[in-house]
């Protein structure tokens, strides 16, 4: 009976766990894009009904929506780009809502998985930011004065352009988009493993052990089989297990102490997720207006 | 031949330990001189917060594109 509870536990975790079932219209909706929707549901609604009826003296959901746009403006678009980036500040709050909504995902129980942990997701978002200054340069200096300005950065000796033409146009073609969305997927991506690892590892751990199995892994891995197929939600067995914390049975007690310990960490983990999540908002965000920046500038 | 220990698994996750390494320094670096420059003039802080973020972000893609890849070039076991 263990070794059935232990070969219904995806562990290791792999890519293949990021693959989840669709619920509903052939494949055309899973979790993950109603999970996007749900992110511009939220930015969307929460900015209407912010400012529907906008008081001199703020309410509270006013005074939330003004202070993340002023974050934003003051701190991101004046900051990096300058007064000419104010223009730019509604875009950017947006963008830094909706990231930092979708990132939440990965911590929100139920959901608990990231729509950005799908690498199409953060190219989409790249692809914009790319346009977005490409075309921004083009239109400031013309199309030859953009590439001059970018290829040919003035000041340097002319045999250095061997050198640094190529670099500059790896850089502001190639990898700063690259890095740009496989950033973003990678943290949220590598945040998911972490977590799938260290519940899953608990789980692993804890099996063996004849009380823990029959009271915790087993009635739960039924109803995480059962579940994971609407919802996929692993760490909602982190939830369960909670309870299941003062049950420490007989048998292997260092096995079961290291599946708690395993457990313990997957909530430290949970708590240093939700930090990454804001932090990659702000960092994509920060190093959008700083693209912008560089395309709007008159010198190198 | 009497085994005693064995290693399974794939390689790639040793890349991208290697691949760590030289984002961990720098991610460090950033840091401290962010601390160091913040300490001797607090009011530079938040001038020089962008920079931070800047800097921090740039050398953590390097460990991202070694985590991806880790990914990419793994066996099919």
């Amino acid at each position: 009976m263990g070794d059935q509870v232990l070969a219904d536990t995806p562990f290791p975790p792999s890519v293949e766990d990021f693959y989840l079932p669709s619920i509903a219209f052939g494949s055309w909706v899973t979790k993950f894009s109603l999970l996007v929707w749900l992110a511009v549901a939220f930015v969307i609604i929460f900015f209407l009904v912010a400012y529907r009826n906008p008081k001199l003296v703020p309410t509270k959901g006013q005074w939330l929506a003004e202070s993340a746009y002023g974050f934003i403006r003051d701190g991101v678009a004046k900051e990096v780009i300058g007064s000419d980036g104010l223009r730019f500040a509604p875009y950017l709050t947006s963008l830094f809502l909706f990231i930092f909504m979708a990132n939440i995902f990965g911590v929100i129980p139920l959901a608990q998985i990231s729509p950005m942990a799908h690498i199409a997701y953060p190219i989409v978002l790249a692809l914009s930011t790319y346009v977005l200054y490409l075309y921004l340069g083009i239109k400031k200096h013309g199309l030859g004065g953009y590439l001059k300005d970018r290829l040919f950065p003035p000041g340097a000796p002319w045999p250095l352009y061997v050198l640094l033409t190529p670099i500059e146009f790896t850089q502001y073609f190639i990898t700063q988009p690259l890095t740009l969305a496989v950033r973003l997927f990678a943290n949220m991506f590598a945040g998911h493993l972490i977590l799938l690892v260290f519940t899953l590892g608990g789980f692993v751990l804890l099996t063996p052990i004849e009380f823990t199995q029959y009271f915790i892994t087993q009635p739960l891995t039924l109803a995480v089989r059962l579940f994971a197929n609407m919802f996929a939600g692993h760490l909602i067995l982190l939830v369960f297990t909670l309870g299941g914390f003062v049950l420490l049975g007989s048998g292997n007690i260092a096995l079961a102490a290291a599946g708690f310990i395993s457990f313990g960490m997957a909530i430290v983990m949970t708590l240093f997720e939700a930090i990454v999540a804001i932090l990659q908002a702000y960092v994509f965000v920060v190093l959008t207006a700083s693209y912008i920046q560089v395309s709007l500038s008159d010198e190198h | 031949m009497n085994v005693l220990a064995e290693v399974s698994g794939n390689i790639s996750s040793i890349g991208y330990g290697l691949a760590a390494i030289g984002p961990g320094i720098g991610v460090g670096i950033v840091f401290a001189a962010y601390i160091q420059a913040t300490a001797r003039q607090p009011e530079s802080a938040s001038l020089t917060r962008t920079y931070l973020f800047l800097g921090f972000a740039l050398s953590e893609a390097l460990a991202l594109f070694g985590l991806v890849l880790a990914f990419v070039f793994r066996s099919s076991t």
